[in-house]
């Protein structure tokens, strides 16, 4: 059971690092000018509920499976992740918003969030890994 | 103020006629022991607190109350469409024929005449020719928007006339410890800083570079009579320029020489218009126009300094001496250049300060090789003439002040230190002592000047200087750039630009050239300020790549020399435009088009505008900017949308209802939007029908949402121009909203909420419109709350403009109703251009940190400007990334690309270069304190959106806590008890309190939401100028209005009356004032005003019969009545839209709207400005 808890685990890490990552190479696209603010804009904030959710369910899981240390290690993520959603004002288009991504180092901002939630899944990444293979030589 | 008895503690306002009574009002400087000073002025203050309470009691806001909407009558049986009732279809076909439009008497098709600055231009520049520049050709037709500047030589000087005139007290300041404290002892600290001001104003000016910020206190007169020891007791221009004749009679002997090598270097200026026949027979004796007229000549230096040959030096650094070289000998040379009007040693070469300073400003004392006539002296002013100087209210100025704290501080040994370190640190020649002037701000009560505040000059060499980009386009917050991003957090100073790019000029190079030459690395256009490393090769300022001159880059086609590339008009302007070839094109220039899309709901019937807009579009429909295949078309709505069909042909125009606006579609695609000259019958119909065809309707609803989607898919092939109107909160379909104010929560000290927007509706909408081109403008004139905050998304990220005329209606608010009708003749009538892109490019090292303005930031440095107005103002932060010490020299470039009404591609190139500085003191000595003050309006608008109100005033106060603080812990030896500030800063508490008291981020005030977000709205777009009036307006007063000063405008004399600070305190019972708030103009009549003021200026027998409203000056043949109205249209001419004039009496309800705008005083819910200033200097000693 814990094995595919792990399992499940890693996968959707996987996902997320993914995601990390298409999240900065877009990020720095903008930055160098090769799209445009509105279009970077739309194409990340596709990705912004799938991530949340992807993460949310990594971090239930860890609490019904009482991993607490895993869980605990996962909540401020998940709760910066809802919190920033939750926060957009109505204005705005999404998380990333075209009109105001260039102004106040927002840009910037929102890449050093995506480098360290990369860091962030990596950790975690090596984590479920070493989780599993040891849940799998205990089965 | 109805009770002035207590007033003025010191005579306020006493006219310029009236000379003698400042001895006796103040006391003389130089007898009072310094406790006497002390006392005086918390009693002065005290005595305004006590008035400043009365007033509030006296006048409790008017309660802002909507107008209640008369929906709900006038159901008439007759009403047009029937066809509403019919379900199943949803296009309809109605008539809109003659039969509707036979009661149609309304225009008596008179239309007004319209300066059409664009047109103009654009005809002038697409009849220029091939590789040609087209430049002379282009600058006669281009004249000017201002259609007075080009008929006479002195007149045709326009606003300019002020700058030049106002400038005059910058001589002063360096005459004026001389006299003022002729008593003083040299050995004092303090003296010795003036003394040695003073000297330069000798002559001796390669040192001591100049005084650019004096925006001076100092009365006029001193410095007449001063530096000539001259007798004259008024300061009127003709006195004013014998004084000249005499003075230079008096010296040409001696200073001949000197008159022929210091030329004076008036800043290049080249919006304003130069007047090229002023001719000057006498160069060392002239002044007579000059000094009160020629602000925009552009003096060039003569050949005296190209004795160095342009030698090639290989070194990597720019080589300063090699740029100045070139630039000098340049523009001695072409004189083609538009810029050019040689005039050597115009101003008498001993004193040739007074001159520069009246006629440009920014005085550039410009000597390589100077003599300096040491032994000049001045007479020193005896005691009796400071009796004889005309006691103006501002001529307090720091007097007293300056006096006391000399004598309270005899050992003061700060400033002389300061300005010594400052000598020995700043950048190449000079040093400021003036704007780093230590002004004791609690003690130094009249800090206004009473002529309008300039920008600073930056403190660059005179060549770069003269080449430098007008301030009016380009501002930069600090003149001098930090050198690292460390020294920027310790001024505590905002470093940002605040742009004008597309204002109207009166005189624009246009270089029309096969290759425009740019840097191939960074693309930045060549520009004044690159320097030629050979004659094949330059260098750009910006990333210091070396580029090849391209060949065609080698003729010059004004003189038609060859090898001179440093002559060519590019680089000989800061401000040029280039006509762009199809490289600069992502598809053919667009036509003009023009969308107008108008709420014809209940509402908006009731209130009348549609009359209006279309009385307006009547009389301007040949003046809309546009050629042959300029578009235009009209869609209506209520709770459906209405389109014409106008295709040529028709016998009369179709009106197709779509009745569906979920799913909105176009009825016919192709004839909507229809060329204006070949369907100009149908339109004229269509305008002549509109008003009376909705006269009947019975619908409440509104779907604009709809409306601007169907807009959006018709302006979408093309791009174009979508106006709308709108009367009231959009209630139907797509981008509905809902009333989200509280009218309990208007005069909240605590949380103002909903300053965004409910939905992101518009903004979607507004971003695909801009990526189509096309730009949506928003007329809201609406008499309840509608949410412009959601609103005007629809225009700030279009790059459109947004009006706001609360509580419009045609004939209950006529006020109102003008204004509607002189913003739409501008705003139909005004350059504009299409499809356009702004991108901004700094030094490397500098990058923008947030843009602020109405525009999409595409990239980085790239801003999509769907279309581009002249009334628009953009402001940038700017941040240091990485230090700046491998150079002397910033600049910054915006070009603007566009496609102009007559679908020319054009590229609008400003160029600004700045000094960088390592010392904190030539930080604070280069502050421009209007910029600064504007940029923290749009960061605190941002602030405020984003964060909240509270957060946003307090971010204010903070900025100025921290930036005094920082200032004052620099020059530790200053005392602390005191807060003081550098003379460039000391009007900072002013505006910013001002600021706090603006609508956008008052509370306490009843403040309507829509009123607060559109005093953000209009900070965010404002170009600087008009900004400032918004936050800081002028007073006058204008009872006794004096042709001393005056200066002259088209053949007409426009007095100039000093400056009165906002405060009830200078208005008296006995006078009349006007207040210059941008976009209103309040006359404030006091109850007991002079009767003859009444009767001449404003045409009634006295002050009981003027009426309550009163919006016009009447044209009277008296004196007096041609003088107020030649000053208020004066004022008038200097701004793009027209304000409304209001005269309000002294009882009238209305004078709260004038009494809100006196912010150095008390109201209920904040502080005056002496509190002010006590609070910040509590914060600070914290």
């Amino acid at each position: 059971m814990e094995s595919v808890v792990f399992i499940f685990s890693l996968i959707d890490c996987c996902a997320l690092i993914f995601l990390s990552v298409y999240f900065i190479i877009t990020l720095s696209d903008l930055e160098c000018d090769y799209i445009n603010a509105r279009s970077c804009c739309s194409k990340l904030n596709k990705w912004v509920v799938p991530e949340l959710i992807g993460h949310t369910i990594v971090t239930v899981l860890m609490l019904i499976s009482l991993h607490w240390f895993i869980f605990l290690l996962n909540l401020p993520v998940a709760t910066w992740n809802i919190y920033r959603f939750i926060m957009v004002p109505s204005g705005n288009l999404g998380v990333f918003d075209p009109t105001e991504i260039h102004n106040r180092g927002q840009l910037k901002s929102h890449m050093k969030e995506a480098m360290i939630k990369l860091g962030f899944h990596l950790l975690c990444f090596f984590m479920y890994l070493y989780s599993m293979i040891l849940a799998l030589i205990n089965d | 103020m109805s009770a002035p008895a207590g007033i003025p503690p010191r005579p306020a306002a006493v006219p310029g006629g009236a000379r003698a009574p400042v001895a006796a009002a103040r006391p003389p400087p130089c007898q009072n022991g310094p406790v006497q000073n002390q006392m005086q002025f918390p009693f002065g203050y005290g005595l305004h607190l006590e008035n400043y309470s009365a007033s509030s009691r006296r006048y409790p806001p008017v309660p802002h109350e909507a107008v209640p909407s008369q929906l709900n009558n006038q159901y008439v049986a007759d009403y047009h469409s029937a066809c509403y009732s019919i379900p199943v279809q949803s296009v309809m076909t109605t008539s809109v024929g003659p039969s509707m439009l036979n009661t149609q008497q309304l225009y008596s098709g008179a239309p007004h005449p319209v300066e059409s600055a664009g047109g103009l231009t654009q005809g002038a520049i697409s009849s220029a020719s091939h590789l040609h520049t087209s430049v002379p050709q282009s600058y006669s037709a281009l004249s000017s928007h201002y259609s007075s500047s080009t008929s006479s030589s002195v007149a045709s000087q326009g606003f300019p006339l002020s700058s030049g005139h106002y400038a005059m007290p910058t001589v002063s300041r360096a005459v004026y410890p001389n006299l003022s404290y002729p008593s003083m002892s040299v050995g004092s600290p303090y003296g010795q800083v003036f003394t040695s001001q003073s000297l330069p104003a000798v002559g001796q000016f390669e040192e001591t570079n100049t005084f650019p910020d004096q925006s001076s206190t100092v009365p006029r007169t001193l410095q007449q009579q001063v530096p000539l020891g001259y007798n004259s007791t008024s300061w009127s221009t003709s006195d004013f320029q014998s004084a000249q004749d005499n003075f230079s009679r008096n010296n040409t002997g001696s200073l001949a020489k000197a008159s022929n090598q210091i030329n004076t270097v008036g800043i290049v200026d080249s919006s304003h218009p130069v007047s090229q026949n002023v001719q000057f027979t006498k160069p060392g004796v002239e002044t007579s126009v000059v000094s009160s007229a020629v602000t925009s000549s552009i003096r060039t230096p003569v050949g005296d300094h190209l004795t160095e040959p342009a030698s090639v030096p290989s070194n990597t650094q720019p080589s300063e001496s090699l740029l100045q070289e070139a630039i000098d000998s340049s523009s001695t040379t072409s004189s083609a250049s538009p810029v050019i009007n040689n005039y050597d040693a115009l101003e008498g070469g001993g004193y040739p300060e007074t001159n520069s300073a009246a006629s440009s400003p920014a005085p550039t004392p410009q000597t390589s090789r100077t003599p300096k006539p040491f032994g000049y002296g001045y007479p020193t002013l005896q005691p009796g003439y400071q009796n004889a100087t005309p006691s103006t209210s501002a001529m307090q100025p720091s007097n007293p002040g300056h006096h006391s704290e000399f004598q309270q501080y005899p050992q003061y040994p700060g400033v002389n230190q300061l300005s010594s370190t400052l000598g020995g640190l700043s950048l190449q020649h000079s040093q400021q002592p003036e704007s780093l002037r230590p002004v004791n701000l609690t003690q130094d009560r009249n800090i206004l000047p009473v002529s309008p505040v300039l920008a600073p000059v930056p403190n660059l060499n005179s060549d770069l200087r003269k080449l430098n980009c007008s301030p009016d386009s380009f501002r930069c917050t600090l003149t001098n750039i930090p050198q690292t991003q460390a020294l920027l957090n310790k001024a505590k100073l905002p470093l940002g630009l605040l742009l004008h790019p597309f204002r109207d000029l009166t005189q624009l190079p246009v270089i029309t050239s096969s290759t425009i030459v740019r840097c191939r690395s960074c693309r930045t256009y060549i520009n004044p300020f690159v320097s030629f490393i050979d004659q094949r090769r330059w260098k750009c300022n910006l990333c210091y790549r070396v580029n090849d001159v391209p060949e065609e880059f080698m003729y010059n086609p004004l003189t038609r020399s060859y090898g001179e590339p440093h002559k060519r008009p590019e680089v000989q302007n800061s401000t040029v435009e280039f006509i762009a070839s199809s490289d600069y094109m992502l598809r053919p220039p667009q036509p003009a088009v023009y969308l107008f899309v108008l709420d014809v709901s209940h509402n908006a019937v009731e209130a009348g505008y549609l009359t209006i807009v279309c009385q307006s579009l009547l009389e301007n429909l040949d003046k809309l900017p546009g050629d042959s295949r300029t578009r235009i078309g009209f869609i209506t709505f209520d709770s459906t949308v209405q389109f014409y069909n106008l295709q040529e042909g028709l016998s009369q125009p179709q009106m197709l209802i779509v009745s569906d606006i979920d799913d909105v579609f176009l009825p016919t695609p192709d004839s909507l939007l229809v060329n204006l000259h070949e369907s100009k019958e149908l339109i004229k119909d269509l305008l002549n029908a509109l008003p009376t065809m909705f006269i009947n309707t019975r619908e409440t609803h509104s779907a604009l949402g709809p409306a601007l989607q169907a807009a959006f898919k018709l302006m979408s092939p093309t791009g174009g121009r979508i106006s709308v109107f709108q009367s009231q909160l959009p209630s139907l379909g797509a981008g509905l909203l809902h009333s989200r104010e509280d009218p309990n929560q208007r005069s909240s000290t605590k949380v103002v909420q909903h300053l965004g927007p409910a939905t992101d509706f518009y903004k979607k909408l507004a971003l695909d419109c801009s990526g189509q081109q096309t730009a949506v403008d928003l007329f809201l004139l609406s008499s309840q709350y509608s949410d412009l905050a959601s609103l005007a998304c629809m225009s700030k990220y279009s790059a459109g403009c947004i009006y706001y005329y609360p509580s419009f209606h045609h004939s209950h608010n006529p006020a109102q109703a003008e204004k509607l009708q002189k913003d739409l003749k501008r705003y139909l009538t005004r350059k504009i251009g299409f499809e356009a892109v702004m991108r901004i490019r700094c030094t490397k090292g500098l990058s923008i940190h947030t843009f602020h303005g109405n525009f999409f930031v595409r990239s980085t440095d790239l801003l999509s400007l769907a279309n581009v107005n002249p009334d628009a103002g953009f402001a940038v932060q700017m941040s240091i990334e990485e230090s700046l010490t491998d150079t002397s020299l910033v600049c910054f470039q915006t070009a603007l690309l566009y496609t102009s009404s007559k679908g020319e591609r054009r590229i609008r190139v400003h160029t600004l270069c700045l000094p960088v500085v390592t010392s904190l003191a030539d930080v604070y000595a280069g502050a421009d304190v209007q910029a600064a003050v504007c940029l923290l309006a749009n960061m605190a608008v941002d602030r405020s959106v984003s964060s909240s109100l509270s957060d946003a005033r307090d971010a204010l106060v903070n900025a100025v806590v921290d930036s005094l603080s920082a200032y004052i812990s620099t020059a530790s030896n200053l005392q602390q008890s005191s807060l003081i500030a550098p003379n460039s800063l000391r009007l900072f508490p002013l505006y910013v309190l001002a600021l706090l008291k603006q609508k956008a981020f008052r509370t306490g005030t009843s403040t309507r939401l829509d009123d607060r977000i559109y005093a953000m709205c209009q900070i965010k777009s404002q170009p600087l100028v008009h900004l400032m009036k918004m936050i800081h307006p002028s007073l006058y007063r204008i009872d006794r209005l004096t042709n001393e000063g005056a200066i002259h405008v088209n053949d007409r004399v426009v007095p100039q009356p000093p400056l009165q600070k906002l405060s009830a305190e200078k208005l008296t019972r006995e006078g009349a004032f006007l207040m210059d708030c941008g976009s209103i103009f309040y006359i404030w009549i006091g109850k007991s005003c002079d009767n003859s003021f009444i009767k001449d200026v404003l045409g009634y027998p006295n002050y009981a019969s003027v009426p309550q409203k009163l919006t016009q000056l009447p044209e009277l043949d008296t004196l007096s009545s041609e003088r107020a109205r030649s000053f208020i249209s004066w004022l008038r001419d200097s701004r793009p839209l027209n304000p409304v004039l209001q005269v309000i009496k002294d009882e009238s309800p209305a004078k709260t709207d004038f009494f809100q705008h006196l912010v150095e005083d008390r109201t209920e819910a904040a502080f005056s400005y002496y509190e002010f200033l006590l609070h910040i200097q509590q914060q600070i000693c914290k």
